[in-house]
């Protein structure tokens, strides 16, 4: 591509195949691009074929790896999976290393794979901003699955239950006790939890924490209701692969239409609520990089206040776009 | 007009397992502000160049420190070329002989940065590199 080609011929080739131009479709995404927009609209309206499964658990838990394993046992039922591996940006330079890669090096040229990594760029939640118009592109692309792996969350970043089909929580042995356990946050959002590195000794009893927590749960007593299964998983022995496969399938079959139906509705609130966030704080940073310099040097020295201040910024962000909707 | 930050992949390919250099430069242009994606060491010219299309990098960087220069970059070249990637910037870094080193520019490598380039010296170029490009 050696000229620059339209985002809408991009999705047109990206939709017959060619990965290349899914890949720089996804780089208008992650800029923002004002081009990009309707054709991300028509790949969104488009998609809705795969499978999304987000994987999260905290830094070094053994997300990546897990991930490398379940994309080859899902490669081995025949489905194409893209993988979308989040990283996150400095908060000093706003660059990254992104290494999600190095640990999925062996699905390096298998064709029914494509791994992007992405750079969280200030977004919170653990995700990246442009990973759900990358889910869809892929989707378009013909890809069955779509795994989106987070940054390494700490106990508060799920915004990824919301947005994926199937929420895998990965927790490692040696990493806090029963009462971790049953806190709010992280651990509630499963819809299938995985307990890594099981060939360690200490492994059984992260199992034993996770499975008396979901006990001490009021249980959906419908017979067809979804039970959070538990699963061990070894990257060195191969363990418990299989059966995460199997559960992520169960998951997405067994889950009844009302419940199916439910989750589908609140990925779309979801989805709908984080693009127009992200359209005003893209208008909003604009205008607070480039025009509060002075107020800042006012507020600094306590002659005016945050709050006046900011409304009036609010309305001029709003007012100076196509929104003419005073804030207050 | 809403841009991404300069996005380089840095790999090394072939059997040499140092991989210090890289590490710092790929420090150096994180704290430069620029996505760097690693993709550690081993990596056949195969794995680098789908790897390169599918993260859409800006530049792709490769580190040799094995002698196989010669071998490595026509490889990496042709198959950027047959994935209709050619308009990528391909950068060589490690040690090499001139001789090998005036080859490769010759080939279309955009720059070979060598060991004693300073890490400021590897972003100045990079976002050159990139600026001549121009969009994409």
């Amino acid at each position: 591509m050696s000229v620059r080609v339209a985002s809408a011929e991009l999705l047109a080739r990206a939709a017959a195949g060619n990965l290349g131009a899914a890949a720089r479709l996804i780089s208008r995404a992650e800029a923002g691009a004002a081009e990009a927009r309707p054709a991300l609209a028509e790949a969104y309206r488009r998609a809705g074929r795969a499978h999304v499964v987000g994987i999260t658990g905290v830094p070094g838990s053994g997300k990546s790896t897990l991930v490398g394993r379940l994309t080859h046992a899902l490669r081995a039922t025949g489905a194409k999976v893209a993988v979308v591996a989040i990283d996150p940006s400095s908060p000093y330079s706003g660059g990254s290393i992104l290494g999600d890669r190095v640990r999925m090096s062996d699905l390096a040229t298998d064709p029914g794979v494509f791994i992007r990594s992405m750079a969280t760029r200030g977004a919170t939640g653990g995700m990246a901003r442009a990973a759900l118009d990358a889910a869809d592109v892929l989707d378009v692309a013909g890809f069955d699955s779509v795994i989106i792996e987070t940054v390494g969350v700490g106990q508060d970043e799920v915004e990824i239950a919301k947005a994926s089909h199937t929420t895998v929580v990965v927790s490692a042995p040696g990493l806090g006790d029963e009462i971790q356990a049953i806190k709010a946050g992280i651990l509630e959002i499963a819809d299938i939890h995985v307990v890594s590195k099981c060939d360690r000794p200490d492994a059984n009893r992260t199992l034993t924490d996770l499975k008396l927590m979901l006990a001490l749960g009021t249980a959906d007593d419908a017979p067809d209701a979804w039970r959070v299964p538990v699963v061990g998983t070894s990257a060195i022995t191969g363990e418990g692969i299989e059966n995460l496969v199997d559960c992520i399938q169960r998951h997405r079959t067994a889950v009844p239409s009302d419940a199916r139906a439910a989750r589908a509705r609140r990925i779309a609130a979801f989805r709908l609520e984080k693009t127009a966030e992200n359209l005003l704080l893209e208008r909003f940073q604009a205008r607070f990089r480039t025009h509060e310099t002075d107020r800042i040097e006012s507020l600094a020295a306590r002659s005016i206040d945050p709050y006046s201040t900011a409304i009036d910024l609010l309305n001029r962000t709003l007012h100076g776009g196509h929104v003419h909707e005073p804030l207050a | 007009m809403a841009t991404n930050p300069i996005r380089v992949l840095l790999a090394k390919v072939g059997l040499d397992g140092h991989d210090r250099g890289v590490k710092v430069v790929a420090r150096a242009l994180r704290d430069a502000g620029m996505d760097v994606i690693y993709t550690g060491l081993h990596r056949s010219p195969e794995e680098v160049v789908t790897a390169a299309v599918q993260e859409d990098v800006d530049v792709l960087g490769v580190s040799l420190l094995s002698g196989v220069q010669m071998t490595v970059f026509p490889r990496i070249l042709k198959l950027l070329k047959e994935r209709g990637a050619d308009d990528m910037i391909v950068v060589a870094g490690g040690v090499m002989p001139d001789e090998d080193a005036a080859a490769l520019r010759e080939m279309g490598v955009a720059a070979i940065l060598l060991q004693d380039t300073p890490p400021q010296e590897i972003v100045d170029t990079l976002r050159r590199l990139v600026e001549a490009r121009g969009e994409r």
